[in-house]
């Protein structure tokens, strides 16, 4: 249903680099269409991401970050090869997770 | 005032739905627009409070990169890194925003505490970067001037 995340992973020096981009609305609820209808908030609440089942980040959002979120963040502990797991859940209650390996 | 009846209604039902996935960090009963106690606040201070950050200092430690002027507001690109020993979290909140908590980033062990994303702006605002720390909370802020709302997106 929701398209995949981008999600770039590279190991440099001890630290992994991690980009994502999302694809999502983010309707914060307060926008009204070309009918003057509100359209209904949508967004996501709550981003982890986890490298060999250990949690490496945990964010809570809110209706302003922006439409199709970017999220960049730095962890150590991890190899080349390793599996980086992101996973978003949104106020609809919709989630999606997506895996890379760590380059 | 049928729209705001309408709108809580839908509210309450995403509330319910993502209670049942995830009980504890939503509570399911509430009506507010998040049921989330710090994400429906409106006013810095009552954000800072819901944060456990009423008492923040400011500092100097925190390098938080934000553009002067943003030409589009539904897309104004944050950096924030911590260099205050033992930062377990990094809220952003702005200031004009209809909602101030923007997002809260925690850091387990291992993790930098830096974070880089894109945020709304909906008018000219001040920015707080509010870190929370083992020794207590730490903040700095940063005005951005937007030239174009952050609603349309």
């Amino acid at each position: 249903m929701s398209d995949p995340m981008r999600i770039r992973a590279v190991l440099t020096g001890d630290k992994v680099d991690v980009k994502i981009l999302m694809g999502h609305v983010m309707e914060t609820g307060q926008r009204k269409d070309a009918d003057g209808n509100v359209v209904p908030a949508h967004y996501i609440v709550k981003v982890t991401a986890s490298c060999n089942g250990r949690e490496v980040l945990d964010a809570d959002w809110g209706p302003s970050v922006s439409k199709n979120p970017y999220l960049a963040f730095r962890f150590k502990g991890a190899a080349k090869g390793d599996k980086l797991k992101v996973t978003w859940t949104d106020t609809a209650g919709e989630s999606r997770s997506d895996e890379v390996a760590i380059a | 005032m049928h729209t705001r009846r309408s709108f809580l209604q839908l509210a309450a039902g995403a509330g319910l739905s993502a209670g049942m996935l995830a009980p504890g960090w939503l509570p399911r009963a509430a009506l507010a627009a998040d049921s989330r106690p710090v994400f429906d606040t409106t006013a810095i201070a009552d954000a800072l409070a819901a944060l456990g950050a009423k008492d923040a200092k400011p500092s100097t430690e925190i390098a938080f990169k934000a553009p002067d002027i943003a030409e589009n507001g539904a897309v104004v690109p944050l950096e924030i890194e911590s260099k205050l020993p033992n930062t377990r979290a990094i809220a952003i909140l702005v200031e004009k925003n209809p909602h101030v908590m923007t997002a809260q980033f925690k850091f387990p062990d291992g993790t930098d505490p830096y974070v880089s994303t894109r945020v709304k702006v909906a008018e000219s605002s001040v920015i707080h970067a509010v870190v929370t720390t083992d020794a207590g909370a730490f903040y700095t802020t940063k005005t951005v001037k937007v030239t174009l709302g952050g609603c349309g997106g």
